[in-house]
């Protein structure tokens, strides 16, 4: 690729506070990744904790563990954890850590904002999780908050939509600050068609939030309002209607998933050419791939509600339009295993990620197309069948594309190599219980069983006891993943300032392991 | 602290986590404020005390900076990227309001006189304005040539003066750069009482409410969020005609009063919308 210049400026890390102060003052954006990156993964842990007592509900038939309301709220605060607090800060923190290293610019255009965005989110986190304790319980009318159910919750809905408008405030400010830095810190050089695929990932991603992020505000303010200043918005006594909600709901709700997987995409982009020691096959066209799934996500939101009515017209509309969406995908896929075609391939923890990503994304891509069309939709609507779809392209989606990620540039972030042992034993336990969590849910979906309820007939047990052991393999798994993580944190093999052969983009090329604490200060002139 | 010789990075700053202090507060006062229960509004008003100081103390810290010469050409391009994107985050935030509008008039309304809800509302005949088939409270709908139609005028009045300012700027003309930033000022201010008329009328003499059902809620909605938005945008005009008078601002250099500018102009424009779609039709 391009052949860059070496004028890289040196460390001065002593000009900042220590000790608490440093952490909540900070305008370093590897300060705020790390802590991006920290709040993620404890979020993950949180999260996972909900999703480990609705599988151990879910073990046996019956109500064993949890009251029925407690389960929904479970559900319903799993579901909001991971979206808001594990898989989007985790991909802020990234961003963080690595746009500015990957353009060459010395930091976020915006330094302090770049601080508030992160220090928002432990409030909001505060805000769900102590609403588990408040009179009535968290919210339980499902993650996707529709009415009249939420218009009905109890105060712990209110602290739930008052999270959702910080979290949101968290994420335009977050974005803002992203596109400005993408658009205007570039190196000399740096053409927008030289960037690094994650950088362009990542500009696409951060103009999806600000185009959908106002309207999810939108949305929740005429909650807010139809709850405690009875406009009627959402109540049809009123002329308002319900379905209205769910529009508008995705008309955020599905920008956001591509928000979650297009960061995932980059990553994919960046450790597939590394590990296979050839350029990212078909660059142009992957840049084209990501605008175009973005831009056609803004157009299929109505195929999360096939069955709530509306014209056929409507239903066809969306079914095509959903569809379309796998082609730019399809495009993606064949470049990742283009890339890898006649490589000189080697497989360390990131790379084995990655493939098990392109593996199994490719069946959450396939279940949604199966879910797109609407007479198999309106059998498998909220059942566990669109369960295992979405986990399938959240967990070994996005999720598995983090942990790729964060093997991939520890050593950088570190300056130490994780254990590769222990990182390989983490990919395979993960892709067995991960499996074994979910594969068998698309059976469960196939014969009815239907989601968010705690109890079910007899002939699901079988499945469900497989699945409640996959995933507490899985869960399990992750705390593997948190002690490898605090090992190379904390020591192991110096990394080598390039640590793998095959990588070309600039922090590798131009910055020592750890990158120091302030780098390009004096921007590299990329040729 | 400027590091080394490239774009300005700033210090370690307390104002972020200020401003978390005050989400923190304001979040759990309103939270605690809708069910009632104690300590909501002592919350909520140490909330938005904190942010009011925030916000002060924050662009106090950016003014000062920008006036010490620190932003460059580059930073000044960030400036501009940033708030153009916000601008938009904006227009999509009012886009949901306005979108609410639509489908309640062009599809849930017609929808409940349909046969199908004929059963469970007998006679409701829909049509717009409307509170709905299950309000029976009557109401007046805000007619539009009345305040709406000389608000109108001030709002496009003061987007004139501003732009008239913004040129006196340029051309370092700063008495008539105070004078027309002042006329907009006031044009905005009276924008805002007669906005306050309006809502003592319509909630007194027209029992228009925020409870009148569709109508009543989209009415308030779209009309008090730009409302807010106004009062925003003239605490804004107030604080760069406060440094207009202290001395800010070069006619090369001025991103603080353009950001003002094209604010005041974006919630401008989106009265237009609501001229036309709220009252007008």
């Amino acid at each position: 690729m391009a052949v860059i210049q070496d004028v890289h400026g040196h460390d001065h890390g002593h000009d900042h506070p220590t000790g608490i102060m440093r952490w909540l003052t900070t305008t370093n954006h590897k300060d705020i990744g790390t802590m991006y990156l920290c709040f993620s993964l404890a979020m993950l842990f949180v999260g996972g904790f909900l999703a480990m007592g609705i599988r151990a509900e879910l073990f046996m038939p019956g109500i064993q563990i949890l009251e029925p309301e407690v389960f929904n709220s479970f559900t319903t605060l799993h579901g909001l954890i991971m979206v808001f607090g594990a898989v989007m800060p985790a991909w802020v923190g990234f961003a963080n850590w690595q746009i500015p290293l990957m353009i060459g610019a010395p930091d976020m255009a915006f330094a302090r904002l770049n601080n508030w965005s992160f220090w928002l989110l432990p409030v909001a986190a505060l805000l769900l999780i102590t609403s588990f304790f408040v009179p009535g319980g968290a919210a339980a009318g499902g993650w996707t908050f529709y009415p009249p159910l939420s218009t009905q919750g109890g105060m712990g809905t209110d602290m739930m939509l008052f999270a959702v408008h910080i979290l949101g405030m968290s994420s335009i400010m977050g974005s803002i600050n992203i596109i400005t830095t993408i658009l205007n810190m570039r190196a000399p050089g740096m053409t927008l068609m030289k960037m690094p695929m994650f950088v362009w990932t990542w500009l696409i991603t951060a103009y999806l939030l600000v185009l959908v992020m106002p309207v999810l505000a939108g949305a929740v303010t005429m909650v807010l309002t139809d709850r405690n200043f009875g406009t009627s918005f959402f109540n049809a006594a009123g002329g308002g209607d319900p379905v209205m909600f769910q529009h508008i709901f995705w008309f955020f709700g599905h920008p956001e998933v591509y928000i979650m997987i297009l960061p995932a995409f980059g990553v994919i982009s960046e450790i597939i050419p590394t590990f296979s020691r050839k350029p990212l096959f078909g660059y142009s066209s992957m840049v084209y791939a990501t605008a175009s799934i973005a831009l056609l996500s803004c157009f299929v939101w109505a195929h999360h509600m096939f069955t709530a009515g509306m014209p056929v017209v409507g239903q066809l509309f969306f079914q095509y339009a959903t569809m379309l969406i796998a082609v730019p995908t399809g495009v993606k896929v064949f470049n990742w295993t283009a890339t890898m075609w006649r490589g000189a391939m080697t497989f360390e923890v990131p790379m084995l990620f990655s493939i098990g990503f392109i593996f199994l994304f490719v069946i959450g891509g396939f279940s949604g197309v199966v879910c797109a069309i609407v007479p198999i939709d309106i059998q498998v609507q909220d059942t566990y069948y669109v369960i295992a779809h979405f986990h399938y392209v959240l967990v070994s989606g996005a999720l598995f594309a983090l942990f790729a990620g964060a093997y991939y540039w520890l050593p950088k972030w570190t300056g130490h190599m994780y254990d590769e042992t222990l990182g390989k034993w983490h990919f395979w336990l993960s892709m067995i219980f991960f499996n074994v969590a979910f594969f068998v849910q698309h059976f469960l979906g196939l014969a009815g069983m239907p989601r968010r309820i705690p109890d079910y007939a007899l002939q699901f047990a079988d499945f469900n006891m497989i699945s409640s052991i996959g995933a507490f393999g899985f869960g399990l798994t992750q705390l593997l993943f948190a002690y490898i993580v605090i090992k190379c944190v904390k020591g192991g093999e110096k990394a080598a300032d390039k640590t793998w052969e095959g990588a070309t983009t600039l922090e590798w090329t131009h910055l020592p392991s750890p990158a120091p604490y302030h780098s390009f200060e004096h921007p590299p002139v990329v040729k | 602290m400027s590091q080394g010789t490239g774009y300005y990075v700033p210090a370690p700053s307390k104002w972020p986590i200020i401003g978390s202090t005050a989400l923190f507060f304001m979040g759990f006062g309103a939270a605690f404020t809708m069910s009632k229960l104690p300590l909501g509004y002592g919350m909520l008003i140490t909330g938005l005390v904190i942010l009011a100081f925030l916000i002060f103390g924050w662009f106090r810290e950016v003014a000062r900076e920008s006036e010490a010469g620190k932003y460059k050409a580059q930073e000044d391009k960030s400036f501009r990227w940033s708030m153009g994107w916000f601008i938009f985050s904006e227009v999509m935030f009012f886009a949901s309001f306005f979108g609410a509008l639509f489908y309640m008039r062009v599809l849930s309304v017609p929808w409940l006189t349909d046969a199908d809800q004929a059963l469970l509302w007998p006679g409701y005949s829909g049509g717009w304005p409307t509170a709905g088939p299950g309000f029976d409270e009557k109401f007046t709908p805000m007619g539009a040539w009345g305040i709406p139609a000389i608000n109108t005028l001030l709002l496009l009045t003061s987007g004139v003066t501003l732009t008239l300012a913004h040129w006196a700027l340029k051309k370092n003309d700063r008495g008539a750069l105070k004078l027309w930033l002042f006329a907009t000022i006031a044009l905005g201010i009276t924008f805002l009482c007669f906005q306050i008329y309006e809502y003592a009328h319509a909630y007194s003499e027209l029992n228009l409410k925020m409870t009148s059902g569709a109508y009543g809620s989209t009415f308030f909605m779209l009309t008090g969020f730009h409302g807010f938005h106004v009062t925003v945008g003239t605490i804004m005009l107030i604080s760069i005609f406060f440094r207009c008078l202290s001395g800010h601002f070069k006619p090369e250099h001025h991103f603080g009063f353009e950001g003002v500018a094209w604010y005041w102009h974006f919630v401008d424009v989106v009265w237009l919308g609501l001229f036309i779609f709220v009252y007008l039709l």
